[in-house]
């Protein structure tokens, strides 16, 4: 375990030095992020007095929604993890982790980890002020049970991201260029999981076949845990369905490993 | 006389770029799954901000004035903006901190034409143009639904501000590119700009107070498409709009120009 506190470190150190890079992306994020909002605010003024919602979303609702789904995404969001992982396999920078007793996966989880922690330490003071200036149209959690349940969920929406990604990046073993790939699933995740708007103002049959996709787990799920949409019962299967997508990847993720070792032969090793 | 000199001028710089784009031509052929998947991509990307514009009209009928098909024209539009930006000059942009962090530049400095318009046209990127053939599907489709007959004139005209609009996407990432002679991680270049085309294709009724300033006269996002588009439906609330287009290409022009000559002056090799 020790060994991976030290990769956990390794990872500050080096995500410490891509702060000004974090900085950066923090605050151009902002930008298409205000300009949805207020995009959606020009559609709830066009709408007739006395209908002031979309589907079950209020204005700040929404707007809180949006906010929302950029703090889940500054906390789990896979940032160059994939790219550096079908790197190492490509240049056979793996092949010592083939020698050492280091896990790769958890090594990599590691500093994934780390990398988030970094990001959110750089990306907090933006965001919070952010979110300060849009106070007037934030919704807080409805009580501690709420937020709690809502940690839990981008917990697992955090390995989720990763197992996947990882899982891609293994397609390096038998692709030599994966990043149209990765591109490409990104763009499902981008839309099915809920990035662009709330999947519950999708026709319901849409929203339904959706829920069968892992996607809505990857972002969705957890935004909608702490906007109250999901109580009771339904909360109790939904995060046991999110864990169970998180065992499936990361089974898959191992999957794909062992059967990328047999394929692999180390260039230049 | 005069005109001989420019007209020969002319026939070299042309016989370059020629030059350039059969070398690009042999690139792309090297990777030509590569080349396919890259174009898939870029399709997913477009069809979803379609979703995204299809989703939003499911719940209203207009943002501001502007229809559902017209908002569809105005992302066709934008996506079509892009991809022939993209086509003649991001990658080149993008890779000048790469030029410089290498000292390549060197080369291109030395070679006897103007180091502008080799270090912006160097590469071509031929998957911008099937995107923009499908951008322009779109743009037909939407003007049929809206329904659109357009005059030849007003196509002309629409395409003349298109090309505009591509000029100030160039001059402006151009300038934010030579950032990269001040520091050498100018590579978040890219990505942040692709934030300021997603503001290019949204209705800029749909904006106001400092954002939609900024936007238009600042970095001018809220004029490349959006005005080439009003024209094209007939929308333009006055020929100003035209002429503030028209003006703050010129002005970014002048400024690239201007911040590209000053930065010239910074450069030291890489191994010096």
């Amino acid at each position: 375990m020790q060994k991976y506190f030290h990769a956990l470190s390794i990872g500050f150190q080096n995500n410490l030095t891509y702060r000004f890079n974090f900085l950066t992306r923090t605050l151009f994020g902002f930008i298409p992020l205000s300009a949805v909002i207020m995009l959606w605010r020009s559609i709830y003024e066009g709408k007739p007095a006395g209908a002031a919602t979309v589907a079950t979303y209020t204005l700040s609702q929404m707007i809180s929604y949006y906010l929302v789904v950029t703090i889940v995404d500054a906390l789990t969001a896979v940032n160059e993890d994939d790219w550096q992982i079908a790197g190492d396999i490509k240049d056979g920078n793996i092949s010592q982790f083939l020698l050492k007793p280091v896990d790769y996966l958890w090594f990599r989880l590691s500093l994934f980890l780390a990398g988030r922690v970094t990001y959110l330490m750089v990306a907090i003071v933006p965001l919070a002020l952010f979110i300060f200036w849009l106070r007037d149209y934030f919704v807080l959690p409805a009580d501690f049970a709420t937020l709690g349940l809502f940690l839990c969920s981008i917990f697992l929406t955090a390995l989720l991201q990763f197992f996947l990604s990882y899982t891609m990046a293994m397609l390096a073993f038998w692709v030599l260029e994966v990043s149209t790939l990765i591109f490409m699933l990104y763009a499902f995740e981008y839309i099915a999981s809920g990035h662009l708007f709330p999947l519950d103002i999708l026709p319901p049959a849409i929203e339904r076949a959706l829920f069968f996709t892992p996607f809505p787990y990857q972002l969705y799920f957890p935004v909608s845990v702490y906007m109250g949409k999901v109580t009771g019962g339904d909360l109790t299967r939904g995060m046991l369905i999110q864990a169970g997508w998180v065992l499936g990847a990361y089974a898959l993720a191992r999957f794909a490993w062992h059967r990328g070792i047999k394929k692999y032969s180390a260039v230049g090793g | 006389m005069a005109l001989a000199v420019r007209l020969s001028t002319f026939v070299r710089y042309a016989g370059i770029y020629a030059a350039l784009w059969k070398n690009s031509v042999t690139r792309e052929t090297m990777f030509k799954g590569n080349f396919l998947l890259w174009i898939i991509v870029e399709m997913l990307w477009f069809g979803l901000q379609l979703c995204f514009i299809g989703v939003l009209y499911l719940h209203t009928d207009a943002i501001g004035t502007w229809t559902k098909w017209q908002v569809m024209l105005l992302v066709g539009a934008s996506h079509f903006i892009q991809q022939i930006f993209q086509a003649f000059f991001l990658i080149n942009c993008a890779n000048l901190s790469e030029l410089i962090r290498t000292g390549k530049m060197d080369f291109l400095l030395l070679l006897p034409v103007n180091t502008r318009f080799v270090v912006s046209l160097r590469q071509v990127d031929l998957g911008g143009f099937v995107n923009a053939v499908s951008a322009l599907a779109v743009m037909i489709y939407a003007a049929r639904q809206i329904p659109l007959t357009p005059s030849v004139v007003t196509l002309a005209g629409f395409l003349i501000f298109c090309v505009v609009g591509i000029l100030i996407h160039y001059s402006l990432m151009f300038m934010l590119a030579t950032i990269s002679f001040w520091t050498v991680r100018a590579q978040g270049i890219v990505y942040g700009y692709y934030n300021l085309f997603q503001i290019a294709r949204m209705p800029d009724e749909a904006f106001r107070g400092l954002f939609k300033v900024f936007f238009t006269f600042a970095l001018p996002m809220l004029l490349v498409t959006n005005v080439p588009v009003r024209m094209l439906t007939e929308r333009l609330d006055s020929r100003w709009m035209l002429l503030i287009l028209l003006g703050m290409a010129a002005l970014c022009a002048l400024i690239s120009e201007w911040v590209w000559r000053i930065s010239l002056r910074r450069y030291a090799s890489a191994s010096s």
